[in-house]
């Protein structure tokens, strides 16, 4: 086993409880004073930006798939457990929002064999979002009674299988006045604000945050850390992955909901296996273990696959000449190898299991300020 | 002793439902073959069931084995396709403790690479072919994919597992432009005959044999060779057997090499008889295959084929029954199964408890 | 008999064919140190296991200040594969989970050291706390159990210092010498507010200076922290010195018992030591 391991010790920190205080106080006015700048700022990018420009678009979609590769990494990187069941609870929370939403006088239209289907009422587009996590929550409380017992890969296999199930038994015909079997859903509620997105997933990953940091969270990590050692500290383990698992599904149902509406049609056909790998993905080249991680993951991942990497599938000339290998589908391909190279040789990610803070950061600078001071001093003696 | 007394077993009982199957299948044609004369047909039920049938209900008899037939033929065939590639998976979980999730996709490559090869080449030499360079695949992503991992915990080996499978399909997006590509009618294998009321290709046939046979022949080699003790050594213990001198690597490569053959044999089975190649073709039967492997307890070779045939047979009845009315059903009821065996009982039919030391 | 904290009854734990622990009784004191010894294999880390609810006894009570905690019989299989004495004599099943066991007031530490590793020295001993909370997820989650966290940490904070790891609190638990990571695992298990400690051999892989200093160290613990201590060991100066009593087991069986003299004068104790230890090593 080779492992090298940077050891933070306190030791270097050369400020006084003082300093700290006062740095943690600065860091906290700054944090909060950037996120009033970034939801001025969204909806004035949102006006100035060409409608033909990608930024909006890839802006909403790694919104919305920040929250949900952030419930996945509360589960695979902070509870250690290993599910890869997202993309089922996605489904639920899609089509729970759908059904609820699109106004009555459409039903018919969009139920076209099923007679309008049975539902025959529309509720408030807000309280729908809550439903759909809701509902994600109750099954995964039901599918993690069986499930959560089983270990690592024997889980990940299960709960990809559950996720398989429900996507079938979405599309399933007899369920059709209510699913509208394997047709489109669409004409629901959509959010064209920019703004709405960032605020809904924003609140959702600020929940996330403060769980970790309680009391719950240190309980969650410990599991992740050594179960044996975590039950003989107290920890029920039953009753603590049930909770991680729900609460992720909760989040990861809200996403799917959001996606939804920046879609605008959702069909259960998409919610394939597929989207649960491009989530793990995310969470890992963001770095396991690590929230901002899982965000800034999301974001490189939207934005190469579906903006900056886009040019590599259509064909180029210079001069005469045609560039080799660019065709339909070429972007993918480097984009699927960068993600092995991720993997294999730089398994931490993008953040570790490290957070993005504006503390770290001001704490960072007044420590290399003050070894600076302390090597001027050498010198000087 | 007990060990062996068990595989013995076990592979005698898949012997035993194959010999059933095909003098079923026999039996079949000639059930129909005489379909005028009802004292014929009972006659050839009186050779098969050993019992004198009268005569109007040997008719209802021979309506249910008309119903069945196809779909329980279906099964069959079916069982032994999962089967050559639940083997691919059981034994890497059995050295690796890894869940292969790439191997459906190395599958779907095999079957690639056969549409390709057999457009420009003789199907004799596309053959050997598609076999040798499938082995290469599955050595090669082992190689670069999974051995650098060797000492990292289990889920990043997971995790670049399910990184090779999502890099294979893309690259076969790529290389097909996203479509569906005309599996090549092989010469015999596509061939029709007649199997009662039924016109099944010959393939269907022919799967279940080839499986068995490969299969005894895979036994034979963990069983007598040398490189198959050290696979069962190092699938007992990989630590110890490191420590032994048992050479993990070339091991480990060579579970590689045997399960991407048999998925590559595999895939020339399935794909002869569902004739479409699309780059996520691989995901389902390589799943279904997983759960096999599961199911018939992973890391054993026996059970693993068992899980198969059990899967392939109970998912083509349930497309059978009403009509096809449950048949969306099919795939949803593999993953059931997988859930409830997972639970009822984990280590699956034949598998063995591993219990973590305090 | 009331100052009994715990008694073992007639413990069997059976592995199939194999008995690892065979009818073992015994009981431990208020206050007390009591040790367990014998040869490797003996049998004592799955009396461990079996006391913290790893493993369900097979045949057996096993009470806990009085009250009967874990009981069992043999079933199914079992019935005719058991091999060791007292079938019968117990007919009810009372089974706990390990975190169960820990509520109830008995703590452990680990024989190979499972220090929560991605954690710091603080956060380690914080996590011990999450036992006796009273907030529930959502108050936690919205800081509404500010007090509860405070209290908390102010009683790690307190406990790192009696155990004399306050220096290194903010240090990776793993990144810790040896010896400061065995003090860290009593420290967190002491965190849970135990009456009685297990301790799974304490000073194995220590040189001799280490386990001085943990012999002190255990003594301290108890007055200090008015625990009762069980524990399982291998080195007899570190035994001997601070054990009230001493139980030897071989083969799972009980083979002596009394204070550390009379063990070591007895012959039985003597020969499986050094005549009949050729199971393993």
């Amino acid at each position: 086993m080779k492992k090298t391991k940077k050891v933070q010790s306190p030791l270097l920190d050369k400020r006084s409880a003082a300093d700290i205080a006062r740095t943690k106080k600065i860091s906290l006015v700054v944090s909060a004073a950037l996120v009033v700048v970034l939801f001025a700022a969204l909806p004035v990018v949102q006006k100035v930006t060409p409608d033909d420009s990608m930024l909006i678009p890839v802006l909403k979609k790694g919104v919305i798939y920040s929250l949900i590769a952030v419930s996945m990494n509360l589960l695979n990187g902070f509870t250690g457990l290993f599910s890869l069941g997202q993309a089922g609870f996605m489904l639920i929370g899609a089509y729970t929002y759908a059904i609820l939403t699109i106004p009555v006088e459409s039903r018919a239209n969009i139920y076209l064999y099923y007679d309008g289907g049975i539902v025959q009422f529309a509720i408030p587009f807000m309280i729908a979002l809550v439903f759909a996590g809701v509902m994600a929550a109750i099954f995964a409380f039901l599918i993690g009674l069986p499930v959560l017992k089983l270990k690592s890969d024997y889980l990940a296999i299960a709960t990809l299988g559950f996720a398989e199930i429900i996507r079938t038994v979405i599309q399933y015909d007899k369920f059709g006045p209510l699913t509208n079997g394997s047709n489109l859903l669409r004409k629901f509620p959509t959010q064209e604000s920019i703004v709405f997105y960032f605020a809904v997933v924003g609140f959702c990953i600020a929940i996330i945050a403060l769980l970790l940091r309680s009391t719950y969270g240190r309980a969650f990590k410990a599991i992740r850390d050594d179960e044996i050692a975590a039950e003989a500290m107290g920890i029920n383990l039953a009753h603590h992955k049930r909770l991680a698992f729900v609460i992720s599904s909760f989040f990861a149902g809200v996403g799917g909901a959001l996606l939804a509406m920046y879609q605008g049609t959702i069909q259960a056909q998409t919610f394939k296996t597929s989207l649960t790998y491009e989530i793990l993905l995310i969470v890992v080249i963001g770095g396991i273990g690590s929230l901002s991680g899982s965000v800034i993951g999301s974001f490189l991942y939207v934005a190469s696959c579906e903006w900056w990497l886009r040019t590599l599938d259509n064909e180029h000339f210079i001069g005469t000449f045609k560039l080799p290998l660019m065709r339909s589908g070429f972007r993918m391909v480097v984009f699927s190898v960068i993600i092995m190279v991720v993997v294999l040789f730089f398994r931490r990610g993008i953040m570790g299991d490290k957070e993005f803070s504006v503390y770290r950061i001001i704490s960072y600078f007044q420590n290399k300020k003050a070894q600076k001071a302390v090597k001027e001093d050498n010198a000087n003696v | 002793m007990n060990h062996r007394k068990k595989y013995a077993l076990i592979t005698a009982a898949a012997a035993l439902l194959l010999v059933l199957c095909t003098v079923f299948c026999q039996a079949a044609p000639a059930l129909t073959a005489q379909q005028d004369g009802e004292t014929a047909a009972a006659a050839v039920n009186e050779s098969v069931t050993g019992e004198t049938v009268p005569a109007e209900e040997s008719a209802g008899i021979k309506k249910i084995v008309n119903q069945w037939l196809p779909y329980i033929v279906a099964g069959i065939a079916n069982g032994g396709q999962y089967a050559l590639i639940a083997i691919g998976y059981t034994m890497v979980y059995g050295i690796l403790r890894l869940i292969n999730f790439a191997h459906g996709d190395i599958f779907m490559c095999a079957g690639l690479m056969m549409v390709y090869f057999s457009a420009s080449l003789n199907i004799f030499i596309s053959i050997p072919l598609v076999l040798i360079l499938t082995v290469l695949l599955g050595f090669l992503v082992e190689r670069l994919a999974y051995k650098p991992l060797r000492d990292a915990p289990r889920m990043s080996v997971m995790i670049s597992a399910i990184g090779v499978s999502y890099l294979l399909q893309n690259l076969a997006f790529y290389i097909t432009s996203g479509l569906a590509k005309q599996y090549p009618v092989l010469p015999f294998l596509s061939n029709s005959v007649s199997l009662g009321s039924v016109q099944v290709k010959m393939v269907t046939i022919i799967t279940p044999i080839l499986t068995v046979i490969l299969i005894l022949v895979l036994q034979l080699l963990i069983k007598k060779t040398k490189i198959g003790m050290a696979m069962r050594a190092v699938s007992f213990d990989f630590e110890t057997s490191r420590l032994m001198g048992v050479k993990i690597n070339s091991v480990i490569s060579m579970t590689f090499i045997i399960g991407s053959f048999l998925a590559a044999v595999g895939s020339i089975l399935f794909f002869s008889a569902y004739t479409t190649v699309t780059p996520t073709v691989g995901a389902m039967p390589g799943l279904k295959a997983f759960v096999a492997a599961v199911f018939g307890g992973i890391g054993s070779v026996p059970g693993a084929v068992i899980g198969a045939f059990i899967i392939g047979l109970v998912e083509n009845i349930i497309k059978g029954i009403s009509n096809g009315e449950y048949s969306t059903f099919s795939d949803a009821f593999t993953f059931a199964l997988l859930i409830i065996i997972l639970v009822v009982k984990p280590t699956g039919l034949l598998g063995e408890k591993i219990k973590e030391k305090v | 008999m009331s100052e009994n904290i715990l008694r073992v009854e007639n413990v069997t734990m059976q592995f199939g064919g194999v008995v690892a622990v065979d009818n073992l009784s015994f009981e431990v004191n208020d206050d007390e140190i009591v040790s367990i010894i014998g040869p490797n294999g003996a049998g004592k880390t799955t009396v461990f296991n079996a006391i913290t609810g790893v493993y369900e006894p097979t045949n057996g009570r096993i009470e806990y200040c009085g009250k009967t905690m874990l009981e069992n019989f043999p079933k199914g299989k079992m019935k005719k594969l058991y091999k060791s004495e007292n079938q019968g004599l117990y007919t009810k099943t009372i089974v706990k989970t390990p975190d169960e066991i820990t509520k109830l007031g008995i703590a452990r530490t680990f024989q190979n050291i499972r220090l929560f590793k991605t954690m710091t020295v603080f956060e380690n001993v914080l996590v011990a706390k999450h036992l006796r909370r009273t907030s529930n997820i959502f108050t936690a989650t919205f800081m509404l159990n500010a007090k509860e966290e405070k209290k908390m940490r102010e009683e790690c904070e307190a406990l790192l210092k009696l155990v004399g790891l306050e220096d290194e609190k903010n240090e990776n638990a793993t990144s810790l010498p040896y010896g400061k990571q065995r003090k860290l695992e009593i420290a967190r298990a002491l965190a849970t507010s135990p009456k009685l400690l297990l301790l799974d051999e304490p000073a194995a892989g220590m040189n001799p200076q280490e386990t001085d200093e943990l012999t002190e160290f255990i003594k301290y613990v108890r007055d200090t922290f008015n625990v009762t201590i069980l524990m399982i060991e291998h080195h007899m100066n570190l035994v001997m010195d601070i054990s009230d009593r001493v139980y030897v087991i071989n083969f799972g069986k009980l083979i002596a018992e009394g204070t550390p003299a009379e063990v070591q004068a007895n012959p039985d104790v003597i020969d499986a030591y050094l005549g009949g230890g050729d199971e393993d090593e």
